[in-house]
């Protein structure tokens, strides 16, 4: 029949282009090989970066390298820095994870971040030297924690309540952040240049070897403290029941909407307590980069370390480490900003891509054995 | 008659050798050899995870096999995507059916279609037609796909796949979701297809359907192939025997109910869903104690509702649901109370619902953690007790059997008898006076099946009122006390379990409201073939 010699013609184009591998999941990994591959990722990483290093700049990629190591270890200041900025990551990172792990999708941590931080300005601002110290700190930490609680807070009510969607609703809180805080720079820098001076005698105390030490400090506890929360604490449980599957929380009777609100009180608090450290323990002014898009490095710090406080400490490390790293690079060697950004992103893909092997595996096709 | 068929046109239709598919560690199929004739119905028969399902994707351009080689009329193909199988005339229908909801079936049957000509729809139409004519079909083929039944939506699909001029069929489990009259139907089409020379593969795990309609059997066990036997030389037995391994008896226990008390009295309850369509409607029922009470129903006619009402899951319009506490015979009233506030009221009411991994049990935590779902509560330490939910699950893990690496392995990555045995042993260690199951071995092989009975058995003995969603009507019949019909939301008869007759059951089944539906569509039938 026609049919049939059209379906012998197919199958001649066909048999050319039988599948060379395919690709399965995993069941699991022992990690010494998880290991092996994430370090096979960083050396590839690395290679393509100096190959481009060379190409575009004419520098040796081995000094750049080294000028990147300098960057985050060279001196006891850069170390320190670096912990720094750890720690700020780390905070805001912390914060966004119990609402990743309920799988609400808190992208406003940026706009939380800013709205603690603003609170913290606004009480240095009109409390500072006019009212006894300890007072200014205890209102300066409630107001910050509180107002970064109510910002997450909205967009969890209005879920509880009319199932919005959250990833556009926190994303949009965000834009109204920034311009409420542009709108109090407006008001308190009065001679108009919008940038507010640092209010270096009203922000949080000062102890330790460094001037970073106490807000390293804070967040070390906390990430204890968030550890032991989401992994033995009957909240965290309850998290990681509504994380999975609502309708399971349902059955065994766990108020849904509770969870949620509560959580996001939580994630935003944390937020704000963020803001507190910037704007209060760094910074002592605000500005509409005080949040820096920490917002959004802290959800892949975040996934990148499987929502584990420990392992995310880790991560945050590292992206502290590219951040400081490749912001020597430029200084020292007057290179322009995008390669410091090219790097960093080249770096951070490969590890993020790594994932993939680590949860699948390329097979290749055995040759067809013959039929007898 | 059949075998008759076979031997005197023994055409190779489609052939596989040596085919051999991983995934990951998983050996789903192991150098399997398969013939198909042309004209024959074959089916493929085995526990759930023997294979079948993967073995038939391969064939359908759903999966590509490791090794070895697929021969459709004697040459050598290869099946990359659907496309492809299609291209050589195999055709799948799925379980979980592919159909756009707002689409009328010819819309449904003609999309994707891309042979490069231009087909007007009224030429797709008549094209339809003579399919349905042909085969005698029963389908209303200008009614949208959300005002059909399941059967007829089934219909659809294997219509779907003829019109692409399918010359071997694939079935998956066709019969899992229709009423025995349904079936009945499916079967006369598929032998009338037989008949015009079409090969069809039926995958199955019911052995009384492959004995009424298939000519050969091909048995499946751990990714392997076992044996192909012509129907008409074998038994269940030796069926059975081959699927499993080992003989085991298919004989349900059913015990006499010792002193049954009321337990749980529901009275004149109905819940809307948000279109205000009636889900459930005026049901009325009494569950005793020491006594199974069986539910049978088409799928989705309102069975999870009735009993996510009884759990405090399911808002009602109107109605009662007493509960009867054993010790002080006390009534108790459970409508519109959450689960917790039953939980408070000391009432033991114990639930295993359908979607095991979605509702009764969190995929990525591991035993104990699931075993923590319900107690987790207690005390009033902020942090969880990890000792007894541990405790529990080494125990359990011991009593049923659960094949598991160890207690903390997450539940998703057992096999579907261990979950279902995870979760009817955490309903159970609370020792339930009422226990509901819905569809407790679905997906279930013949020996966790067995084993389910026998905990339903021992729950019954021990005094609890249990109530028991099934779909396979011999097994209500063999296991339960009463057998409770439900049609369309509303309660079509209740029986007894030692006297029903399955034609019985069946006509309960599509009785009120799909009554008339079903009316209509045999008219519809009567005027084609008359035309």
């Amino acid at each position: 029949m026609n049919q049939s010699v059209n379906r012998k013609g197919k199958e001649q184009t066909a048999s050319v282009h039988e599948p060379l591998f395919h690709i399965v999941k995993r069941d699991s990994i022992p990690w010494y090989k998880a290991w092996a591959i994430r370090v096979i990722a960083v050396l590839a990483a690395l290679i393509i970066c100096a190959v481009l290093i060379t190409l575009l700049s004419h520098k040796n990629p081995l000094q750049v390298y080294k000028a990147m190591f300098d960057g985050a270890f060279g001196t006891e200041r850069r170390i320190w820095m670096l912990l720094q900025e750890l720690a700020v990551l780390l905070c805001v990172s912390l914060a966004v994870t119990p609402a990743f792990k309920m799988q609400f999708w808190n992208i406003g941590a940026e706009g939380q971040v800013l709205m603690g931080g603003l609170a913290t300005a606004a009480c240095m601002f009109y409390l500072g030297g006019k009212v006894p110290y300890p007072v200014l700190l205890i209102v300066m930490v409630l107001a910050s924690l509180l107002t970064g609680a109510v910002w997450g807070l909205i967009p969890a009510l209005f879920k509880a309540k009319w199932n919005t969607n959250e990833t556009l609703f926190t994303l949009m809180m965000n834009y109204i952040a920034t311009q409420i805080v542009l709108f109090a720079l407006c008001n308190w820098a009065k001679d108009g240049s919008g940038v507010l001076r640092p209010m270096k005698n009203f922000g949080l105390p000062a102890f330790g070897p460094s001037a970073y030490f106490p807000n390293i400090l804070v967040v070390a506890i906390l990430t204890v403290i968030l550890y032991i929360y989401l992994r033995y604490s009957k909240q965290g449980y309850e998290i990681n029941v509504v994380g999975q599957s609502q309708n399971t929380a349902r059955y065994v009777g766990i108020n849904v909407k509770k969870v949620i609100i509560r959580t996001m009180f939580i994630s935003g608090l944390l937020c704000g307590l963020a803001g507190l450290l910037l704007v209060g323990g760094t910074n002592h002014t605000i500005s509409t980069a005080t949040a820096g898009g920490r917002g959004f490095t802290a959800i892949m710090v975040s996934w990148l370390g499987k929502f584990n406080p420990l392992y995310m400490t880790l991560t945050a490390f590292l992206v502290a480490f590219l951040k400081r790293g490749s912001f020597n690079i430029v200084t020292q060697f007057r290179l322009n900003d995008s390669i410091s950004d090219i790097i960093t992103g080249i770096i951070l893909f490969f590890i993020i891509g790594c994932e993939f092997f680590l949860n699948y595996k390329i097979v290749f096709r055995h040759k067809a054995k013959e039929a007898k | 008659m059949s075998t008759a068929v076979v031997e005197n046109q023994k055409q190779i239709a489609l052939e596989l050798r040596n085919i051999t598919k991983t995934f990951g560690r998983v050996v789903a199929n192991k150098n399997v050899d398969l013939t198909v004739y042309r004209g024959e119905i074959l089916a493929i028969l085995g526990e759930n995870g023997c294979g079948k399902t993967t073995l038939m994707n391969m064939i359908s351009g759903i999966y590509y096999p490791d090794e070895g080689q697929i021969f459709v009329d004697g040459e050598e193909v290869v099946i990359r995507s659907p496309k492809d199988a299609f291209a050589h005339r195999i055709g799948m229908v799925h379980q979980h059916f592919k159909l756009v909801d707002v689409f009328n079936a010819t819309e449904n049957i003609v999309l994707g279609v891309k042979d490069g000509q231009k087909t007007s729809m009224a030429e797709a139409q008549k094209k339809v037609e003579a399919l349905i004519d042909r085969y005698g079909f029963q389908l209303d083929f200008k009614k949208n796909i959300h005002e059909m039944s399941v059967s007829e939506k089934q219909t659809v699909e294997i219509v779907k796949v003829l019109y692409r001029s399918a010359d071997i069929l694939i079935l998956d489990e066709p019969t899992a979701v229709l009423t025995p009259q349904e079936t009945e139907k499916l079967f006369t089409v598929l032998r009338r297809m037989r008949d015009d020379g079409k090969s069809i593969i039926i995958i199955t795990h019911k052995l009384h359907e492959v004995l009424a309609l298939t000519d050969r059997v091909t048995v499946l066990r751990r990714g392997e192939h076992i044996a192909t036997v012509n129907t008409a030389e074998t038994d269940e037995n030796q069926l059975t025997e081959m699927m499993v391994g080992k003989k085991i008896s298919l004989n349900i226990e059913r015990l006499e109910p010792e002193n049954p008390r009321d337990r749980l009295i529901v009275s004149h309850i109905s819940c809307t869903d948000r279109e205000g369509i009636k889900l459930l409607d005026d049901v009325s029922f009494t569950a005793r104690s020491g006594e199974i009470l069986g539910i049978a129903g088409i799928a989705g006619s309102g069975q999870r509702e009735l009993l996510e009402s009884i759990a405090g899951l399911q808002n009602l319009d109107c109605g009662e649901i007493t509960y009867f506490d054993p010790k002080t015979e006390k009534a108790v009233e459970l409508r519109s109370k959450t689960p917790l506030q039953i939980r408070d009221l000391g009432v033991r009411l114990s639930f295993v619902p359908e979607d095991r991994l979605g509702m009764g049990l969190v995929g990525d935590m591991d035993i104990i953690d699931n075993m923590m779902l319900r107690s987790y509560r207690r005390g009033h330490s902020m942090f969880v007790d990890r000792k007894k939910p541990r405790d529990l699950a080494e125990e359990i893990i011991q009593s049923l059997e659960i094949a598991t690496p160890s207690a903390t392995t997450p539940v998703r990555r057992l096999s579907g008898g261990n979950v279902q045995k995870v979760l009817l042993g955490r309903e159970i260690a609370s020792s339930p006076t009422v226990l509901m199951a819905a569809y407790p071995v679905r997906g279930l092989d013949i020996n966790s099946s067995y084993a389910i009975y026998h905990l339903l058995n021992a729950q019954k003995k021990s005094g609890a009122a249990v109530i028991f969603v099934g779909e396979d009507l011999d097994v209500l019949m063999a296991l339960c006390d009463r057998i409770m019909v439900i049609a369309s939301g509303r309660i079509a008869g209740i029986v007894d379990g030692k006297t029903a007759d399955k034609r019985e059951i069946g006509l309960l089944m599509t009785k009120s409201a799909t009554a008339d539906k079903i009316q209509k569509s045999a008219n519809n039938g009567k005027e084609t073939v008359s035309s």
